[in-house]
């Protein structure tokens, strides 16, 4: 095979290379997607814990006498209005209505800062009457995986302020645009979750 | 050809290359590891029907086509073959068909918690024989054997009649350990708060070696204790000389025992307290700890806190999972 | 639950957690004081030449703005080859320690470790070799060849590739630092409770963090290459024109996404037990220790398969390269890759039969074990037909192919012994599985990173490396293999358990003696390694070889070697499988003229920013200094909101500067043929 040709200059037109620069296809949103994927898989390890922890009270409370569903309810509510509310502030941004975007996603921090806010109240008083995570393994599993859901509805929030300050600042820029449909994908999949811990750390844990 | 005649064709080599050393695993002295090595040599053998040729080819494949021999045949655009990829797939599937088949009857036929159908190949055990029953215990780094039926309590060394189905059931105090007798039987995990089992017989009289095969902290090097293979009155013996030179076993003599150290002697006890094992599987063996047996009930009716429970306190070293039945259960679902 | 703090004043347990001089274990008067003294002392005055070299050199600037910045995937690929190079150093160290220790220490002696120590020891050269030797070389390799082989000029997330690489380096010195501060697990490298629970002192956390360090870095690389290959495979390069190496980085790195978080998850929960006295993994307050052996195995054996998958595209790019042919049943491979990374997420309760699962459970894990050595003996065929009508040159990369297939395929035989239920009875937790493990990790990774490192190595820097002394590399580490790891064989039968720290049986010795002078052999090859390069350091002008040294098949030989910082000046435009032997066949001549502006990721100093803030957090996790963790943690989002407020994050090389860089790079010799 002759390869020392490959080195002397030439410049016939070639089938061989792309003689204008290929558009780049831009990756960050089927990479944040993966890594949501991934970060299911931390949640599948917990809700493990749960399935095979929950009902181990180690003779302290069961999640029947601990779980407060009334309360439940609200921030179910809560969380799935911020879904929406965040779902109106995308349509804004799609009409590139940056005002009325920026309002609907005040309004969906504010719902998930109460959905936060309830939760850390309900574990303040689990705490506080000695249902804390270090009671049984059962309360462990609990507190981790709520817990770890609130952490990231947090980080959400957290994220949620920085592109609506760099909004405000840069306005709609592409990068703006995509960062945001990655936080509505987060946002969403937060919600997804919590279904999850609602049915089968609530709903179910509290019937068995 | 028997597995008898195949374990002297794998054996001479190996005997011949060390020099009379003992490969135990190949020649255990009880009928379950006997049966275990035999699976192994046998699929070793089947294995090797594969392994070994493809070994040979690629030496012979890589030497013949060296790209300064000019006497074969090259082709340099032959990469596929339809016929020849059947082979590829269908070679490797055959043999792991024919390994799983043996892996999948071994498994049920010497599962650990299946009682012994034999105690020696075609000595089937009678209906009348009672397997002499073992308690196992690992501690921090010693081994503590219960022998209910005879009321006797040992520390790292396990005696039994030849020939005689036994019947282990263990546990650990802290650590994860493994029991294992090489000449008698495959190993099993002892976890605390639960409980495996074993099936095991020996054939041979003798001396074997036992010990943990988990490591299990800094004295794990010293976890070993003797497992001495009787015959019927030797052990009738031992039995009687436990009870002769045995102390008592009670919670505060246990709580002396579990406390951790390395290259424990042998001792003897000739009473224990009863339901000791219970309490150590169940992990109530201190004064105040609620059993795990009860905090299971008590959480399966759906699990309304006990009057009088102890709150959760460093100390206090509470129950895991399961009562006697249930831990095994829970190991076996698992 | 933290454990009691020493006892002084309370501004010094604010300041400095629990870390106390008793901490430091150099400062004690014993044996193992003395050792950590001289290592120390060894290390600083390595350490201070280093920097002292590179001030006098004023290579500050250089290495910062050149490489700790750098996003460009060969730069960092060529980095986590320095690292793991390194870790294997002092993985190796452990490993020499161990070998020693069990060679002497029969009857009364106990050898010059205390089992405390020994502990450690083999717990460090465990976790080590896995995460920061085996984990770290395999992402140089993919990172440096991939986006070459796809014809791309970068990954998807060039940034987070250099933050990837930052929590891997800050990992292993959290690792290192453990040395001289405090101490190391002694859970065993996979930290099984009840150990791991109950073991006091900064040992396990050090173990935790520096993982979840390494793990979240090798996370944010696997979903960076998946992007980057569904993404930016250059035009024409459908999923099956793709070379090997990329397939199997393909499903390496979904096998990554999959299974890391479940790392993550069980050490995060293991840190809870340990920090906030939670009950996951502990006996009591119904936690339950198999919850933690399940988990971390549905992570750890597929993890055995990240390991050796990206070794098995190398080598299936070697085999048909020195045999001058295409490799042989190309779908068959890469199905047997696929099948591989599905199935070995069904085979995880094979680490643990012996817990009493029942018969049912056991048969199932044994079957689908055994099952995936069908693709695995599949892939060893297709290279054997691809070396059949071939010409096969016996390179250095060949001969370290010829050796893995000769070794790792009795590792196969034995791990196929072991997967059988009965007899893994027998055989678990003996010296005859750490032989076994070993067989297919040396046997296949390693052996495989050598491989790589010589066939892609010009590619790299423009030069080859040594033939000589990488052949007395190859022929110490084979021979050093088999004789190291013959006698654990042969002992395991004999019902030898791992992790002894001595031995009553002194006919048990001569095995030991005979491993250690393996290790020895060993030590040689490795030497050799680091003689190897050295050498070709300096005689690299005469060393100098042109773009296509080995006759390659693949994209990365179509370009300089070294590549230019874009890779292709033109990207390429793909219509074959082997598609620089497609080019050849054509008479592809480079063109020289008619260049494009190319647009690039320029550097950026958050990863290395974020990398120390997230190593300091880290060790006041580990230390209970909790204002460092507080205040380095705030630091890390702070960083990373800044770096979001940077939009400016790419350049362009114009076009007349990529047509001075692609004359420059003409002007290099170029043999073509290599004399094998």
């Amino acid at each position: 095979m002759n390869t020392t040709a490959i080195d002397t200059a030439g410049t016939a037109p070639s089938r061989f290379i792309c003689h204008e620069e290929p558009p780049v296809h831009n990756g960050t949103l089927l990479g944040f997607w993966i890594y949501l994927m991934s970060d299911c898989f931390i949640f599948a390890s917990l809700f493990a814990c749960n399935a095979v922890l929950g009902t181990n009270y180690a003779g302290g409370p069961s999640a029947a006498q601990v779980l407060d569903l009334p309360g439940l309810a609200v921030n179910t509510a809560l969380l799935l209005i911020s879904s929406v509310t965040f779902g109106f502030a995308m349509l804004e941004m799609a009409r590139r209505n940056q005002r009325a975007m920026l309002g609907w996603l005040a309004v969906s921090g504010l719902l998930a800062a109460a959905f936060v806010g309830l939760e850390i109240h309900e574990f303040a008083g689990m705490i506080a009457e000695g249902a804390g995570p270090d009671r049984s393994a059962f309360l462990s599993s609990f507190f981790t995986l709520v817990g770890t859901h609130g952490l990231h509805v947090s980080v959400g929030i957290l994220w949620l302020i920085v592109l609506m300050v760099q909004t405000g600042k840069f306005g709609l820029t592409e990068a703006n645009i995509r960062r945001l449909r990655c936080l509505s994908m987060f946002w969403h999949f937060l919600d997804l979750v919590w279904v999850g811990v609602f049915s089968y750390v609530y709903l179910a844990g509290v019937l068995r | 050809m028997t597995v008898k005649h195949l374990r002297g064709l794998l054996l001479l080599p190996l005997a011949l290359l060390l020099g009379g050393c003992h490969l135990v695993l190949l020649s255990p002295s009880g009928d379950v590891a006997r049966q275990q090595s035999d699976v192994m040599i046998i699929t070793t053998i089947i294995i090797a029907l594969i392994i070994v040729p493809v070994l040979i080819a690629i030496g012979v494949i890589a030497w013949r086509y060296r790209s300064s021999n000019e006497k074969v045949r090259h082709d340099p655009e032959w990469d596929h073959s339809p016929q020849l990829e059947l082979v590829v797939w269908a070679a490797p599937v055959l043999i792991i068909i024919i390994v799983g088949a043996i892996s999948w009857i071994g498994t049920h036929q010497l599962d650990p918690y299946r009682s012994l159908t034999r105690v020696a190949p075609g000595k089937p055990i009678a209906a009348d024989t009672k397997p002499l029953e073992v308690e196992v215990v690992s501690l921090r780094w010693k081994w503590l054997f219960f022998y209910p039926q005879y009321g006797i309590a040992t520390v790292n060394q396990l005696a039994a009649p030849v020939n005689v189905p036994i019947k282990f059931k263990l546990t650990s105090d802290t650590m994860m350990d493994s029991f294992f007798v090489p000449a008698l039987a495959g190993q099993i995990y002892t976890m605390p708060g639960m409980q495996t089992m074993l099936h095991a017989v020996i054939n041979k009289p003798g001396q074997y070696k036992g010990f943990s095969a988990n490591y299990s902290g800094a004295g794990f090097t010293d976890m070993r204790f003797s497992f001495d293979g009787m015959n019927p009155q030797d052990f009738k013996d031992w039995v009687a000389k436990v009870r002769a030179q045995g102390t008592d076993l009670d919670r505060s003599a246990y709580d002396q025992l579990r406390q951790p150290d390395r290259n424990a002697p042998v001792h003897y006890y000739a009473h224990f307290e009863s339901g000791l094992y219970t309490r150590i599987l169940n992990r109530c063996v201190d004064p105040g700890q609620v059993c795990a047996s009860q905090m299971m009930s008590a959480d399966a009716k759906a699990g309304h806190a006990m009057q009088g429970m102890p709150a959760p306190a460093d100390h206090v070293d509470a129950p895991s999972s399961g009562n006697a039945a249930a831990p095994a259960q829970a190991a076996k679902t698992h | 639950m933290p454990e009691a703090m020493p006892h002084r004043a309370a501004i010094w347990n604010f300041l400095f957690g629990r870390l106390s001089l008793d901490s430091l274990p150099f400062l004690q008067p014993d044996l193992e004081g003395r050792i950590v003294l001289v290592t120390l002392i060894v290390v600083l005055i390595g350490g201070l030449a280093i920097l002292g070299f590179v001030t006098k050199k004023r290579l500050w600037g250089y290495l910062w703005h050149e490489w700790f910045t750098s996003v460009d995937h060969k730069k960092l690929g060529i980095m986590y080859m320095i690292l793991a190079t390194v870790m294997l150093l002092r993985g190796f160290s452990d490993a020499i320690m161990m070998r020693a220790q069990q060679a002497v220490a029969f009857g009364p002696h106990m050898g010059y470790l205390p089992p405390e120590h020994y502990d450690q020891i083999f717990s460090a050269h465990g976790s080590i070799m896995i995460f920061f030797v085996g984990m770290a070389y395999i992402t140089g390799l993919m990172n440096f060849a991939m986006p070459l082989q796809i014809g791309s000029r970068d990954v998807a997330f060039p940034f987070l590739n250099n933050l990837s690489f930052w929590f891997t380096f800050w990992g292993s010195i959290l690792f290192m630092v453990s040395l001289f501060i405090g101490d190391f697990s002694t859970a065993g490298w996979l930290a099984y409770p009840p150990i791991s629970e109950l073991q006091q002192g900064p040992g396990v956390d050090y173990y935790i963090w520096g993982l979840q360090l390494a793990g979240v870095g090798t996370l944010l690389t696997g979903v960076n290459f998946v992007a980057t290959i569904v993404k930016m495979r250059a035009p024409g390069m459908s999923l099956m024109k793709m070379p090997v190496f990329s397939w199997t980085t393909l499903c390496t790195s979904g096998l990554i996404i999959a299974t890391f978080p479940v790392l993550t998850a069980t050490l995060f929960l293991l840190s809870l037990d340990r920090y906030l006295g939670t009950h996951f993994f502990t006996s009591g307050f119904g936690g339950n220790i198999m919850m933690y052996i399940n988990l971390i195995w549905v992570w750890g054996h597929p993890e055995v398969y990240i390991l050796i998958l990206p070794l098995f595209g190398v080598y299936s790019e070697i085999v048909p390269t020195f045999s001058g042919k295409p490799l042989f049943g190309y779908s068959s491979m890469v199905y047997a890759t696929v099948a591989i990374m599905i199935m070995s997420y069904l085979v995880w309760l094979h680490h643990f039969f012996t817990m009493g699962s029942g018969a049912d459970v056991n048969s199932f894990f044994s079957l689908t074990t055994m099952m995936i050595s069908i693709p695995t003996g599949v892939k060893i065929f297709n290279w054997l037909f691809t070396m059949y009508r071939g010409r096969v040159r016996f390179t250095v990369p060949m001969l370290w192919t010829m050796g893995f297939l000769f070794t790792f395929t009795i590792g196969g035989m034995t791990g196929v012994m072991l997967s059988v239920a009965p007899a893994d009875f027998l055989l678990h937790n003996s010296l005859f599985l750490i032989a076994h493990f070993h067989n297919v990790i040396i046997g296949g990774t390693v052996f495989g990173v050598f491989a790589a490192v010589n066939y892609w190595f010009p590619k790299a820097f423009g030069f080859k490396l040594d033939e000589f002394w990488g052949k007395v590399s190859f022929w110490c580490w084979q021979i050093g293999f088999w004789v190291a790891f013959g006698p654990l064989y042969i002992l395991g039968l004999m019902g030898v358990t791992r992790r002894l720290s001595h031995f009553d049986n002194p006919a048990l010795q001569p095995y030991f003696v005979v491993a250690a002078f393996g290790a020895f052999l060993i030590a040689i090859g490795i030497l050799a390694f680091v003689i190897q390069i050295g050498i070709s350091i300096k005689r690299r002008e005469a060393y100098a070889v042109g773009n296509d040294p080995w006759n390659g098949r693949t994209l990365e030989w179509a370009t300089s070697s070294p590549p230019p910082d874009y890779n292709f000046a033109f990207i390429p435009n793909v219509h074959e499988r082997d598609a620089w032997t497609d080019m050849k066949k054509h008479g592809y001549q480079r063109p020289m003229e008619g260049f494009n502006t190319i647009h690039m990721p320029k550097n950026t100093a958050a990863g290395a920013i974020i990398g120390v803030l997230s190593f300091a957090c880290c060790f006041g996790l580990v230390w209970y200094i909790w204002w460092l963790a507080v205040v380095s943690f705030v630091g890390v989002i702070a960083v990373a909101i800044a770096h979001t407020f940077n939009y400016h994050r790419d350049y362009h090389i114009p076009a007349d500067e990529v047509r001075k860089i692609e004359h420059t790079n003409s002007w290099q010799p170029d043999t073509a043929e290599v004399r094998a």
